[in-house]
């Protein structure tokens, strides 16, 4: 059996981040992925961002493939064939150090195994770890399903993505719920570059994106995306798993739904299909963070459910995880203890970073947005009346006009339920 | 003993599309694979070191990137990679492309020398089975093609089966001698971890055109004296004949077996005492 420093289960950015970080330390590293090569298997909504790439890969935008550098935000509320939007524009985000880019996991996954290797990563593909190897209640390395496939490791560290299978079985995890898990799927649609520039009113090469919430995922605890590559558009959607299945939707469905709204149809007009991908999205938000190590094993990215769905980030903090997972693995080893105490270094530092202060600081998101899903209905509904009543020219004084709209509102939502809302609202995301 | 395994990377067929308007293949972004019968060349040719023990040479000609192929060749458990990479060689036709091979090979024969060749029988991008044969010519190794199995192997000589259009057929030959193989030669197994390992950190050793006494003549696209002048989908096939089985069933099924020996897809064997049908 041959030894490792660190073994990392799984090549997504948080693995490869881990074992850049590991490698850099000067561990003996191997990622061990399932995949033809890292990034066959990876699928997010397709935004990278640049600040925690940036302390991955120094100046990465130099050399890897992204597709273009996102300059525009765009918020929409759908209401039926209504729309409500706003958005924030900077064209400095087109240029160095940029704020994100658009990417293709496929070619940027793979892009970032080739800096491992460079660091000195070996990678072993197609090869699935099937668990944890014991030593008197000491994890001391991974069983692969390949022939002779045990390996030896001072540090595993858990990378295996959303689909826990492994911290299950170590007992640091529990088995994903329909409740706090969200199936996204997403089209990858060709338009000419011309037309893509064009549509969203971008000089050549940028990009932009656009969220879309309300009637976008009809009314589910979810969010619609599109976003500009290179030389095509990623259009997708999700939704908590638990009300889509009580509601009877698909995930298919629910993108052709978003793709037939009047406001996004026109932007995917006359393109072609490229792809179509599916995966699911750890939602369970700060409660539901795993134990995030134990003696010989960390814990990192979506396995770690370290996700901010609000603010639409994952794969950075995975990076970030990944990293700081790494250089605790490292050190632990150099000082020749990888006991449990010695691994809660990982942790605290997590929580001295943004990745479990952001989760922590919308730790009750999850449960507000459960608990009240008529903000989802109700609030998109009213906005949208109250702009049209606002904004057409009807011969009705303007005064009276303002009365009629907040008549109107307190029809949809009494004094006392505005009140619990905005209270609620405060709580969860300030 | 020596085996050596001659491999191509190539395109994953199943993902290729012939773009409609153009009729150029449309590459981008289609996989590329070790070719399927040159897979099995590979695994008989590990089994047999299993059983013989020995040495598997793997010898590949294709741009740089084919190294990825010649790396996954080498995690099933061989134990050198060769990639024949140049410019001069691009373009080049079967017949140039068995020059350069077999120059390869005669050049690793002085040194190792080597006792058994196996080539699939040929690359599912271009369908010629003409580059093993030609290998063989070349160094005068006798040629065995078509094998499904190899039923012995001694010291001076390797039997085996092979598929014929009429049957099977089973041929010797002395050593050296080179197989081009079928599919049905054998199963492929999974690589070992500890292949895995191996073939991960390993770097395939690249030979161009001055690591061998070349003729430029012979290579390249002036080496070459076919080309492929068009390439084009075959129309796609018409709808078949459907016939109502529901009005008159005898009449029908009469009328099937006619259609059937009409278009000969099936024959009265001509030893067969004219048998009715």
């Amino acid at each position: 059996m041959e030894n490792f420093d660190v073994i990392i289960v799984g090549g997504g950015p948080a693995g490869l981040s881990a074992a850049i970080s590991a490698a850099n330390a000067g561990m003996k590293t191997v990622v061990i992925e399932r995949g033809d090569y890292p990034g066959t298997k990876n699928v997010m909504g397709g935004i990278l961002y640049t600040k925690a790439t940036d302390m991955v890969v120094p100046e990465f935008w130099k050399e890897a493939p992204l597709e273009r550098p996102i300059i525009e935000q765009r918020i929409a509320m759908l209401s039926g064939n209504e729309a409500i939007m706003a958005g924030y524009r900077d064209p400095a985000w087109g240029v160095e150090p940029y704020n994100a880019h658009s990417i293709m996991r496929v070619k940027f996954d793979r892009w970032l195994a080739e800096q491992a290797e460079k660091a000195g990563v070996m990678i072993i593909t197609e090869t699935l770890v099937e668990d944890l190897l014991y030593q008197n209640n000491n994890v001391v390395g991974v069983r692969t399903g390949r022939a002779e496939g045990d390996l030896g490791a001072k540090v595993v560290i858990l990378a295996e993505g959303v689909n826990n299978f492994l911290a299950v079985k170590a007992g640091l995890a529990k088995p994903l719920k329909p409740a706090s898990v969200a199936v996204t799927v997403k089209e990858i649609i060709a338009l000419p570059k011309e037309k893509i520039e064009d549509r969203f009113c971008l000089e050549e090469g940028q990009g932009a994106t656009i969220e879309l919430y309300g009637d976008s995922t009809a009314g589910l605890m979810g969010v619609g995306f599109i976003y500009t590559n290179k030389d095509s558009i990623s259009i997708g959607v999700g939704a908590i798993l638990e009300p889509m299945i009580r509601n009877n939707w698909t995930p298919n469905d629910l993108l052709e739904n978003l793709k037939a709204k009047p406001y996004v149809k026109r932007l995917l007009q006359g393109g072609e299909t490229k792809e179509y991908l599916a995966h699911l999205i750890p939602e369970g938000g700060y409660h539901q963070v795993p134990k995030l190590h134990r003696q010989g094993v960390l814990v990192i990215g979506d396995t770690a459910m370290l996700m901010n769905s609000l603010n639409r980030e994952g794969s950075n903090l995975a990076m970030i995880s990944g990293k700081i997972a790494g250089e605790v693995a490292a050190q632990s080893i150099k000082s020749g203890d990888v006991s449990d105490q010695a691994m809660t270094v990982y942790e605290t530092r997590l929580k001295d970073s943004f990745v479990l202060k952001d989760l922590h600081h919308y730790r009750h998101m999850a449960s507000f947005f459960e608990d009240n899903p008529h903000l989802l209905k109700v609030y998109p509904k009213m906005l949208s009346k109250a702009a049209k009543m606002y904004l057409t020219a009807d011969g009705v004084p303007k005064k009276a006009r303002q009365k009629e709209i907040i008549k109107m509102a307190f029809e949809h939502r009494s004094i006392a339920g505005f009140v619990k809302d905005i209270y609620g609202a405060w709580r969860a995301l300030l | 003993m020596h085996f050596v395994v001659c491999l191509k990377q190539v395109p994953d067929t199943s993902e290729v599309r012939i773009d409609p308007i153009t009729n150029t293949l449309m590459r981008e972004g289609v996989p590329s694979i070790i070719n399927p019968y040159d897979a099995h060349g590979l695994e008989e040719a590990i089994r047999l070191k299993a059983k013989v023990g020995g040495k598997v040479t793997i010898v590949s000609m294709g741009p740089p990137q084919a190294k990825e192929a010649l790396k996954k060749a080498m995690s099933f458990g061989a134990d050198r990679a060769i990639l024949l990479s140049d410019r001069a060689f691009g373009g080049s036709d079967s017949l140039a492309t068995a020059y350069i091979i077999s120059s390869a090979l005669q050049k690793i024969h002085e040194t190792e020398p080597i006792d058994l060749v196996f080539a699939g029988k040929e690359a599912i991008d271009g369908d010629t089975a003409q580059t093993g044969p030609g290998i063989a010519q070349r160094l005068g190794f006798p040629q065995l093609t078509y094998a499904i199995r190899v039923k012995e192997l001694t010291d001076t000589t390797v039997t085996v089966e092979r598929k014929t259009e009429s049957g099977r057929q089973v041929v010797q030959a002395q050593l050296p001698a080179l197989l081009t193989v079928e599919k049905e030669l054998n199963d492929l197994s999974y690589a070992t971890l500890p292949n895995m390992m191996k073939a991960a950190a390993y770097e395939p050793e690249v030979w161009n055109f001055s690591s061998l006494p070349f003729d430029i003549t012979q290579m390249g696209l002036k080496g070459s004296p076919t080309s492929v002048a068009r390439i084009f989908a075959p129309p796609g096939r018409s709808g078949g004949e459907i016939m109502d089985g529901m009005k008159d069933p005898k009449g029908t099924a009469a009328s099937i077996v006619q259609k059937i020996f009409q278009q000969n897809i099936i024959m009265v064997h001509p030893l067969s005492k004219g048998g009715k049908h």
